[in-house]
């Protein structure tokens, strides 16, 4: 029989606990995927979060450092500043950058760190259980905004891509999504360039991924697609935020 | 080594953790620590080093987190305030035993509190500061030229044993001058061996987890109870504490830090008046010098503690001495300035109640 | 020996940047010497003091609360600074600037009109030399020499008329009885 796919080398053997019709998954694959392709695995450090991708220090097959609820950027920072060689990344969720974090990201962008940050954005808080996220939508329901998000009550979703766009440090920006097999592949050439501008040493670059949570929405996994294709998309919608490149050109 | 030069203490705290090894160093800024990132913008840039002036206390301990993951020597430092959000990162780096080094020149607190040196973050550092069972090894220098020497003590001893080290000084230590001479040859950090754990180019080895947690079952009691082992060499082996006149002192002053300072002029008083009275100074804060503290209750008839806080070293003293004579306190705290008159007025006053017969009533 | 000075001023007339030098040219001089300043908020009203200790032993407290010499160079500083003084202790005014007298008997007094002798030699800047010149003659904790010596380490980019200058007003100073 002939092996048409396999695992990627840069994600280890470990079981992963994710919910089914999680998105964590299929962006742990891509990631990996992109760094074997590239051809970093020696030299790849990756940060894990708090939250539900806390244990992707045990799935991904590369040296790696789980830190404090946020700080990912800065823990980046600390390695690539010591570890210039390295290619550094900060595997984070949504809660987690655009929360308690925002300061480390919008920073780390501003002084053009050369990391890459890998955004999951799924609209709710998944380790603590659904919780009201900075990207929950209006109207959407969580436990801590049981009656759905009101603007009066909880402010606005933040749009992540948009407002580090308005960065020069900021070099590479795009948001993509997870939740058809088209936009996956998509996903996977945002992630190879955001590496590649890193490899370039060219500043900062981030990926922020549309994820599904069918646990903490609490609905199925097919509802869930739906919920991105109908609900997010039109709050956070797809594209190149930024991209030195296509600028140059 | 061996030129004396006169510096402010910010200044040679800076200077002796770069001569120590220290090739990083994130900080906010924050009076009365401020001449230290200062200090470090061009100085770690001239030995090839990294300086970041972060957004806030948080990011600068966890990119000390990242740094010192990698096995290289790294430094932060603040005051009080700043330490106290600092105290996330530093309680990740005991979980994950990594060996930072940072120092707290002290400010009047709670809250913004004032700019004066003071002494009331003992509990915070000696108690190991954030959350979860923990220990930091704690110096308090009390002249320029221990704020320029003892850095390279804290790495030898957080990297030996794998914990956090700080230094404790204060806004006047911070901000006095004084002559210094650096008493180590300057350490070339490619000289030193990486450690088996840093994070970095992995090709051709297994991978390397820098992590604070362990969910499984009874796994993070069993790595806490390893590292409670090394603390406890540490307190075995590392305590120190420097003594003035104590062979025949009625009376002990125990003081560190400026306070200690200050405590040698009135100690210098009381000998002139005839006065036996004598100095114990923890160097160690974590460890406490219990064992030598102890040693000293055995022969003197009272111990005075001396601290610009409300009283907060005074219960390790009272732990070491477990009740074997009286303990007093002489406190000024919230960045009052503590003098040797006043001190040496205490001493008077114990002595005089003593020699009347008088209970000596504690605190 | 042993003096332990609290100099006193505006900011701008060198009040730090005295403390500094007198500090150096003990150090200089193998003495053992501490220098400790007013700082941060408490320098943002325009005033600024400094304790120095010069002495044969170790220094003990770095801050001078009872100082055997008081250098002050502005009115204010006065009154804050003169009842501080050890008794039998030296106050060393600057009479260009103040015109109170001391309040008090048990100490000794020299007048030093430093902006007149910095003026008469040209530079208004040199005024607090004229005040350390009587400092080290009145207590003779410091030489001229030691001082003048300490000059270019503290005021590294000073060209060297500029440092003789100095020397000038130090010498001034110290001709003051």
């Amino acid at each position: 029989m002939q092996q048409v796919n396999k695992k990627p080398k840069s994600l280890t053997e470990a079981r992963m606990h994710y919910c089914p019709g999680c998105g964590h998954g299929i962006a742990h694959r891509l990631v990996a995927e992109c760094i074997d392709e590239l051809g970093v695995q020696g030299r790849a450090v990756g940060v894990a979060p708090v939250g539900c991708s806390v244990f992707a220090d045990d799935y991904f097959n590369c040296d790696m450092i789980q830190g404090p609820h946020g700080r990912g950027p800065a823990i980046a920072t600390g390695i690539k500043r010591c570890r210039p060689q390295c290619v550094v990344f900060s595997y984070q969720g949504d809660g987690d950058l655009a929360s308690i974090g925002m300061a480390e990201t919008i920073h780390s962008a501003a002084r053009s760190e050369n990391i890459t940050l890998v955004f999951i954005n799924n609209s709710i808080y998944g380790m603590t259980g659904g919780q009201m996220a900075p990207t929950t939508l209006l109207g959407q329901k969580s436990t801590t905004s049981p009656k759905g998000r009101d603007a009066a009550v909880n402010g606005y979703p933040i749009r992540v891509c948009e407002l580090l766009s308005q960065l020069e440090g900021a070099r590479y920006l795009e948001r993509t999504s997870v939740h058809s097999a088209a936009h996956v592949i998509k996903t996977k050439k945002a992630l190879k360039k955001a590496f590649q501008c890193q490899l370039d040493n060219k500043g900062f670059s981030m990926v922020e991924v549309l994820s599904m949570c069918p646990t903490n929405l609490g609905i199925t996994p097919k509802e869930c697609v739906k919920f991105i294709a109908e609900k997010m998309l039109p709050q956070y919608p797809l594209g190149v935020y930024k991209d030195l490149d296509a600028k140059k050109g | 080594m061996g030129e004396k030069l006169l510096m402010k203490g910010n200044e040679a705290l800076a200077e002796g953790a770069v001569r120590a090894g220290c090739r990083f160093f994130a900080g906010y800024p924050i009076t009365p620590q401020n001449e230290v990132p200062e200090y470090m913008s061009w100085r770690l840039s001239e030995a090839g080093g990294t300086f970041i002036q972060a957004e806030s206390e948080v990011a600068a301990i966890n990119m000390l987190y990242g740094a010192a993951a990698t096995g290289t020597r790294t430094m932060t430092s603040s005051s009080s305030p700043g330490i106290s959000l600092k105290q996330e990162g530093v309680s990740y780096c005991a979980g994950a035993d990594l060996p930072i080094f940072f120092a707290n020149v002290v400010r009047g607190g709670p809250g913004l509190g004032n700019i004066s040196g003071s002494q009331g973050d003992y509990f915070q550092s000696t108690r190991g500061g954030g959350h979860g069972d923990y220990r930091v090894f704690v110096m308090a220098p009390n002249s320029v030229e221990e704020m320029g020497n003892f850095p390279l003590k804290c790495y030898e001893t957080a990297e030996k044993y794998r914990v956090p080290a700080m230094i404790l000084a204060d806004g006047i230590l911070g901000q006095m001058m004084e002559p210094i001479e650096f008493k180590f040859e300057a350490i070339d950090p490619k000289q030193l061996k990486a450690p088996d754990w840093a994070l970095g180019v992995n090709e051709g080895r297994p991978k390397r987890i820098v992590r604070s947690y362990d969910l499984r079952e009874g796994a993070l009691e069993h790595l806490t109870l390893s590292r409670a082992k090394r603390y406890k060499e540490i307190e075995d082996k590392e305590a120190l504490c420097e003594e003035k006149m104590t062979e025949d002192a009625d009376l002990i002053l125990v003081a560190y830090g400026t306070a200690s300072r200050v405590c040698q002029a009135a100690l210098k008083m009381a000998r002139e008046s005839g006065l036996k009275v004598g100095l114990a100074r923890p160097i160690t804060l974590w460890p406490f010098p219990k064992k030598k503290l102890s040693e000293l209750s055995a022969r003197a008839k009272s111990l005075l503690v001396v601290e610009m806080s409300l009283g907060q070293m005074i219960e390790d003293v009272k732990l070491a001495v477990e009740c074997r004579l009286s303990v007093h306190l002489h406190a000024r705290c919230s960045g009052a300035v503590l003098t040797g008159e006043e001190v040496f007025q205490a001493v008077q006053g114990l002595l005089k109640k003593s020699k009347k017969g008088e209970a000596l009533c504690s605190r | 020996m042993h003096q332990g000075v609290r100099i006193s001023g505006f900011g701008g007339q060198g009040i730090i940047s005295s403390g500094i030098l007198l500090a150096y040219s003990g150090m200089l001089d193998g003495k053992h010497v501490s220098f400790f300043p007013s700082y941060g908020a408490e320098m943002r009203g325009g005033t600024a003091n400094c304790s120095v200790v010069i002495s044969s032993e170790d220094v003990t407290s770095p801050i001078v609360s009872e100082p055997d010499t008081v250098i002050v160079m502005n009115e204010p500083s006065l009154a804050k600074f003169e009842p501080l003084l050890k008794p039998g202790g030296l106050l060393i005014i600057n009479s260009s600037l103040v015109n109170t007298k001391p309040k008090r008997t048990d100490i000794r007094t020299v007048c030093v009109p430093c902006n007149k002798i910095a003026e008469e030699l040209g530079s208004a800047k040199i005024a607090n030399m004229a005040a350390l010149g009587a400092f080290a003659a009145q207590t003779q904790a410091l030489s001229i020499e030691a001082i003048a010596k300490a000059l270019p380490k503290v005021f590294k980019r000073a060209k060297p008329e500029i440092l003789e200058l100095n020397v000038k007003a130090l010498k001034r100073g110290a001709e003051i009885n």
